[in-house]
């Protein structure tokens, strides 16, 4: 136990903490979604996320920009950072659409039980991140079941001092499009006439359809949005940690779905405050116990949470969150 | 196409038929003709005539003996998954738990150094890693299903973790060397341990047994009150619990029966490598287990068996045919991104696996009927 290490870390813990926790959030929406409206967990959304990562990666090596090139210029970073986006956005969709018409439409006509969903689900996940583990020598993005190193787009500077609390571009920026990404998803889902159909599937899936909510187009809305979320998440990935890895989603995923339950799954604003909270308790137990504690303790947060509040800390449900 | 399936599905009941018409001592031959057959397998001897069936590039003895402790890791998974519907993605968590007790206990680099037998450490081993699944399960059993998936997968992740990064007791990646092997006092004709380093048979020997008794221990649970309340849980739990069933229960009973043939497996591991460390418990060997479990057909025991030989045994004999005909086919490389696709191919087309047991094979027809209506309306 390092208290005086906490107290004096304190400020620093707390901004990296945040900084993940957006990354987690992104990416718990996605499962967020997809739970609130068909109860199921999309255990391939990791998948879809590394596959962000790697496109986004595989973009701006295409670009001329390895891991030893040094980027100047805000131009080019805008460009590059706009690039990556695209790329990994674009990726991310495809592959949430490619899992669900693949792995999830099928059974969903079949009636199958909730474990096959579950099953299937990993069933994709396992052929996608051993197809990129396997083959990325010959997609040229690095060794067989390597890290892929990567430009680092954007150095870390400080940009803001206050009182010994440094806040970095990059965590500005992670943080920031995070909770912009959100309350446009929010504002999203409760005010157009597309997100009415999302909650109005979630809430009953039957008597949506029988109001004349096309619920097969709903479902792939929900897969494609989560996707979206995933890419984004993918590139600030991208841009803090300048690295990937056929494997890196099984991690990421596992702490984003925790994040979601947290917050309360099928919650959208419960999936950011799952996640911040999340990243910054795993980095405020990292200072106390030492860096190899730091996933270890969001497993037992998320145990423990779960047995005194099962629903999570705002409740579950997208269908019941503004109806 | 339908009619296709309905036959085959004719043909296996017939199957069926005919076995259970035949007299009695006519099966009681068949099994001990299968278990003597199993038994002798190991032997140089006798697999060598096998030319089509035995490994060609690894030592038969060693990939018998991996299979079978990996069957009898489905055998136990299939009691959670397959009889009590549970989704249990971390069983090797419990493998691991298992593993480290019998090495913390007997091995004497242990931070303990108490230097158990490795016969005695082994239901010490059961007893912790059943103790554990109850712990495990108390809180999370009473949540929904899907819930469940991830905490043992979390679980999984935390005890691997722990064991990498814990230096005190379970000495990091270094891990834990000298654990002993079963009974060294048994010593063979030549004067060595029969639980030796070089021949895998006694080992493969071991395993089959511990298995028969495990399966006949699981057949006779399934077939008693136990099993039945299972099979209630797993077609309704709701209308179970209404029914009268005390279904937290029994999800513990089954979680912690479960966890035991885990920790069982693992003791067994740890006896035959003589040295663990975390890498032995890779995420990506829980989920084998279950491709196997669901491969060969849940809630079946014979099923589960199916499945685990066909998910360790056949890769390395595809290995070994391709060595023979001068091809460089590493199947087991590619293994997992193989069982990924199996998985979803099943799932959507032969959901109940591969040898199913009846009733659940006809849960799923059932399911599938009612779905019948919606899509001819869509």
């Amino acid at each position: 136990m390092d208290f005086d290490g906490l107290v004096r870390d304190f400020p620093d813990l707390t901004t990296t903490g945040l900084e993940q926790g957006a990354i987690y959030a992104l990416v718990a929406l996605g499962y967020t979604l997809v739970y609130g409206v068909l109860r199921l967990i999309n255990f391939a959304h990791s998948e879809v996320f590394m596959i962000g990562t790697v496109a986004a990666l595989g973009t701006w090596q295409v670009m001329g920009y390895n891991q030893n090139s040094s980027v100047n210029g805000i131009g080019i970073i805008l460009l590059l950072l706009l690039a990556g986006l695209a790329a990994a956005v674009v990726a991310s969709t495809l592959t949430a659409v490619a899992v669900e018409r693949v792995a999830y439409r099928p059974l969903r006509r079949r009636n199958a039980p909730p474990l096959a969903f579950l099953i299937t689900a990993i069933g994709a996940s396992f052929v996608l991140f051993e197809a990129v583990g396997l083959f990325s020598d010959d997609l040229g993005i690095g060794g067989q079941r390597t890290p892929f190193g990567m430009v680092d787009v954007m150095q870390s500077e400080t940009l803001v001092s206050i009182g010994g609390w440094d806040i970095t571009n990059t965590q500005l920026l992670v943080i920031l499009s995070a909770i912009g990404m959100l309350v446009a998803l929010d504002l999203f889902i409760n005010r157009s006439r597309l997100g009415r159909g999302i909650r109005a599937v979630a809430q009953d899936p039957d008597t949506a359809a029988l109001m004349g909510v096309n619920k097969d187009r709903v479902i792939l809305l929900v897969f494609v949005l989560g996707g979206i979320m995933a890419g984004a998440a993918a590139l600030l990935w991208n841009v803090t940690y300048a690295f990937s890895r056929f494997d890196v989603g099984f991690l990421i995923g596992l702490k984003a779905f925790s994040a979601a339950v947290l917050g309360g799954i099928g919650n959208l604003r419960g999936a950011l405050v799952g996640g911040l909270l999340l990243g910054v308790v795993e980095n405020y137990a990292s200072g106390l116990f030492g860096g190899e504690w730091k996933d270890f303790t969001g497993f037992v947060v998320l145990i423990v949470l779960l047995m005194f509040r099962p629903t999570g800390l705002l409740g579950e449900s997208l269908g019941r969150a503004r109806a | 196409m339908n009619a296709h399936v309905e036959k085959v599905r004719a043909r296996g009941a017939r199957m069926r038929q005919r076995w259970q018409n035949m007299p009695r001592q006519v099966r009681w031959i068949a099994i001990i003709a299968l278990l003597v057959f199993l038994y002798l397998l190991p032997n140089r001897w006798f697999y060598i005539n096998l030319w089509y069936f035995r490994t060609m590039e690894s030592d038969m003895a060693t990939v018998l003996f991996e299979t079978s402790f990996f069957v009898l890791l489905a055998v136990g998974l299939n009691v959670v998954v397959g009889f009590a519907g549970l989704l249990d993605l971390g069983y090797f968590g419990f493998f691991a738990v298992g593993a480290y007790t019998v090495a913390l206990l007997t091995s004497p680099e242990s931070r303990f150094d108490i230097g158990w037998p490795w016969l005695l450490a082994v239901p010490a081993a059961v007893a912790v890693t059943m103790l554990s699944g109850v712990i495990l399960g108390t809180p999370t059993l009473r949540l929904r299903g899907d819930y469940l998936a991830i905490v043992t997968l979390g679980f999984a992740e935390m005890i691997r973790l722990y064991a990498a990064r814990n230096e005190g007791i379970a000495n990091g990646q270094r891990g834990i060397p000298e654990i002993p092997h079963p009974v060294p006092d048994l010593k063979g004709s030549d004067g060595q341990s029969v639980f030796g380093v070089v021949d895998a048979r006694p080992y493969y020997w071991l395993t089959l047994t511990i298995i028969i008794f495990v399966i006949l221990g699981v057949r006779n649970l399934t077939r008693s009150r136990v099993g039945r309340a299972w099979v209630a849980i797993r077609e309704d739990e709701d209308a179970a619990q209404i029914m009268g069933v005390p279904t937290f229960k029994y999800k513990l009973w089954a979680f912690a029966i479960g966890a035991a043939v885990g920790g069982l497996s693992g003791a067994l591991f740890a006896g035959k490598q003589s040295f663990i460390n975390s890498d032995s418990f890779q995420l990506t060997n829980s989920i084998l287990v279950l491709a196997a479990v669901i491969l060969g057909g849940a809630g079946n025991v014979y099923g589960a068996v199916i499945g685990a030989f066909i998910t360790w045994y056949l890769p390395e004999w595809v290995r070994g045919i391709g060595g023979a005909l001068g091809l460089e086919i590493n199947v087991a490389e590619y293994r997992i991104l193989i069982f990924g696709a199996v998985l979803i191919i099943m799932m959507i087309f032969r959901p109940q696996g591969i040898l199913p047991s009846r009733r659940r094979a006809a849960e799923f027809a059932d399911r599938r009927q009612e779905a019948a209506p919606t899509e001819a309306s869509a």
